[in-house]
């Protein structure tokens, strides 16, 4: 397992150098033909990429978690999301507890946020909470809880940041490029030979300008479909029940709601793309997340909950082509689906119920007092409200506030 | 004196490589240790919540004083057994998780208890103290195999034997009745 953590972050590396090379020959043609000094563009190119690499380590969880309105949640708020949490917590072997938040949003999906293992944070929309059952809220939670712990959080945080850089700079390069040499305002240069030369370097530039991006989010996505279906695979490994995260998949894929508070950068944090489109391609290279339907199929796939099955699957639905889980890591033999759930779970709240349960927990975030009365009745009663009885609406008792 | 330097970086290259393996070896061996801590957190939840739920199901169930009275025999010799060995402790936490599982199966016979807040509340309680129990013997046991294998296995054995690390013992639990139970999924 640690094998595994290990070489993907090599793999990671190296495609991340790939990124940064992008980032320093974007800062090298903006140097040259800007200031006439490839060193200039480089010190700007980089000084805006590590200002905004600081930002996004120090307040990258807290931006991104008030950016989507999440809401902290404690222990007594909502005990059945809390230990599923904690289960896939002992389950993984994570020191700390990470923060649960809930997002008051009618879409599925679910996010992990934090910058290191001990400061980590999970967040589910309120729509996905009361959708799941808790096999499948336990997928979920194991397939977020395994991106803290295999150390993608912080990867793509820093990923994304690279990629703004490069997408920010390219953007304004090329519109100061196209417009420098329409008008023909642009600095020249001292010597008059270099016409032709500067021809070439403004040709060379703009390609580059339009190329990097592009090549830059490829470079994303591909990193970031791996860590999809390592996660997938650690979070049957720690359930030993890939069918739970198989099947809250499954209505997941299902939903047609977009997440409001999502845009491009925060995409692959999600546990599903935020913007997927119907019938996406298997072979789709422009997605932060393996199609849906080929995640389920791999999980069914699954003869035994290990990293080896995973990977057998992986091939079986696949046909060939290279795997994604590390050759190190799949000395481990197989390990069995378990069959043991206990009886308690007869009892588990059914969709209505939950439906109930999450709305109770939003309308108490909110700070809103909930009164039942006598006739089966919920009073939602605001944090301003003044008076001091209030009356019901459906039988007529009156309570106290 | 050529020799002498090239003893001297063979010893001190040796020195390294032992030093590397024997922090390691101390590292999964303190892995076992947390994570045998946080078997013994869990079961000592178990413990605390089976009386209440006694307490609160016996108003209810009263045709069934003996399913209640075995569930607080086998809390108290887990209870007592929780000194021992990983082995004998196993035993009788499984012996105890099976009368257990009993009597939650028993509970759906009374919609009233059922119907109980409280009863609600310390059934979810014990259903996920169950699975984490499950859940940190399945990573102790993850780890035990990682720290045995590292202790048996050349060359970091012989760091092991000469300072005294020895392999740790399983957490299984062997009872027929566990390994037999069928998957029961209600959802929805």
């Amino acid at each position: 397992m640690w094998e595994q953590i290990r070489s993907n972050q090599i793999r990671s590396v190296v495609l991340t150098i790939g990124m940064g090379a992008l980032l320093i020959l974007i800062g090298y043609f903006l140097g040259l033909y800007f200031f006439d000094s490839a060193f200039a563009g480089l010190v700007i190119a980089i000084l805006v990429w590590v200002i905004l690499s600081l930002v996004g380590y120090f307040q990258g969880d807290s931006l991104l978690l008030t950016m989507s309105r999440a809401k902290k949640i404690k222990r007594d708020d909502h005990p059945r999301l809390y230990n599923v949490v904690e289960e896939m917590k002992i389950a993984s072997g994570l020191e700390k507890m990470p923060n649960i938040y809930i997002i008051d949003d009618p879409a599925l999906n679910a996010f992990a946020t934090g910058r290191d293992p001990n400061r980590a944070s999970v967040a589910i929309t309120s729509g996905l909470l009361q959708k799941l059952n808790r096999d499948e809220l336990q997928g979920v939670i194991a397939h977020e809880i395994s991106h803290i712990k295999n150390r993608d959080v912080l990867l793509m945080a820093m990923c994304s940041i690279l990629l703004g850089t490069i997408v920010l700079l390219a953007w304004y390069g090329s519109r100061f490029l196209i417009f420098g040499s329409m008008t023909g305002s642009r600095r020249s240069s001292s010597s008059g030979g270099g016409g032709q030369a500067q021809i070439i370097i403004l040709v060379v530039s703009l390609v580059f300008m339009i190329l990097a991006p592009i090549m830059a989010q490829l470079i994303y996505f591909a990193i970031s479909r791996k860590r999809e279906y390592l996660a997938d695979a650690s979070a049957a490994l720690y359930t030993r029940y890939p069918e739970g995260l198989a099947s809250a998949l499954e209505k997941l894929g299902t939903s047609t709601g977009q997440l409001k508070s999502a845009n491009k950068a925060t995409a692959p944090m999600y546990i599903i793309n935020p913007f997927r489109k119907k019938g996406m391609k298997a072979s789709d290279l422009s997605s932060t997340h393996p199609p849906i339907s080929e995640r389920i199929r791999i999980l069914r796939a699954m003869a035994g909950a290990s990293f080896n099955d995973y990977e057998q699957a992986y091939h079986q639905v696949h046909r060939g082509g290279t795997g994604v889980i590390p050759a190190a890591s799949l000395a481990a033999e197989t390990v069995p689906i378990a069959t043991i759930k206990l009886e308690g779970e007869a009892s588990e709240p059914n969709e209505i119920q939950r439906a109930r349960e999450t709305s109770d927990v939003m309308w108490r975030l909110s700070n809103y007092n909930t009164i039942t009365c006598d006739c089966g009745a919920k009073l939602r009663v605001p944090p301003k409200f003044k008076e001091p009885i209030i009356k019901c609406p459906h039988c007529g008792r009156t309570h106290q506030v | 004196m050529l020799a002498g330097i090239i003893i001297g970086i063979i010893v001190g290259v040796l020195l390294i490589i032992f030093l590397i393996i024997y922090n390691g070896l101390v590292r999964r061996r303190n892995q076992v240790k947390n994570a045998w801590a946080q078997i013994d957190v869990q079961l000592k939840r178990r413990y605390d919540l089976i009386p209440n739920l006694v307490e609160t199901a016996k108003g209810y169930m009263k045709h069934e004083r003996e399913t209640l009275e075995s569930v607080t025999k086998a809390r108290n010799l887990a209870q007592q057994a929780s000194s021992a060995g990983a082995g004998e402790r196993a035993k009788a936490e499984g012996e105890l998780s099976s009368v257990l599982s009993h009597l939650l199966a028993v509970v759906e016979n009374y919609p009233d208890l059922k119907a109980n807040q409280n009863f609600l509340a310390l059934q979810e309680e014990l259903a996920s103290t169950e699975n984490k129990i499950s859940f940190s013997r399945q990573y102790y046991n993850d780890s035990v195999l990682r720290y045995n294998n590292q202790t048996q296995m050349f060359p970091s054995n012989i760091v092991a034997s000469m300072t005294g690390f020895k392999a740790s013992e399983f957490f299984e639990v062997t009872l027929a009745a566990e390994r037999e139970a069928p998957k029961v999924s209600f959802s929805q």
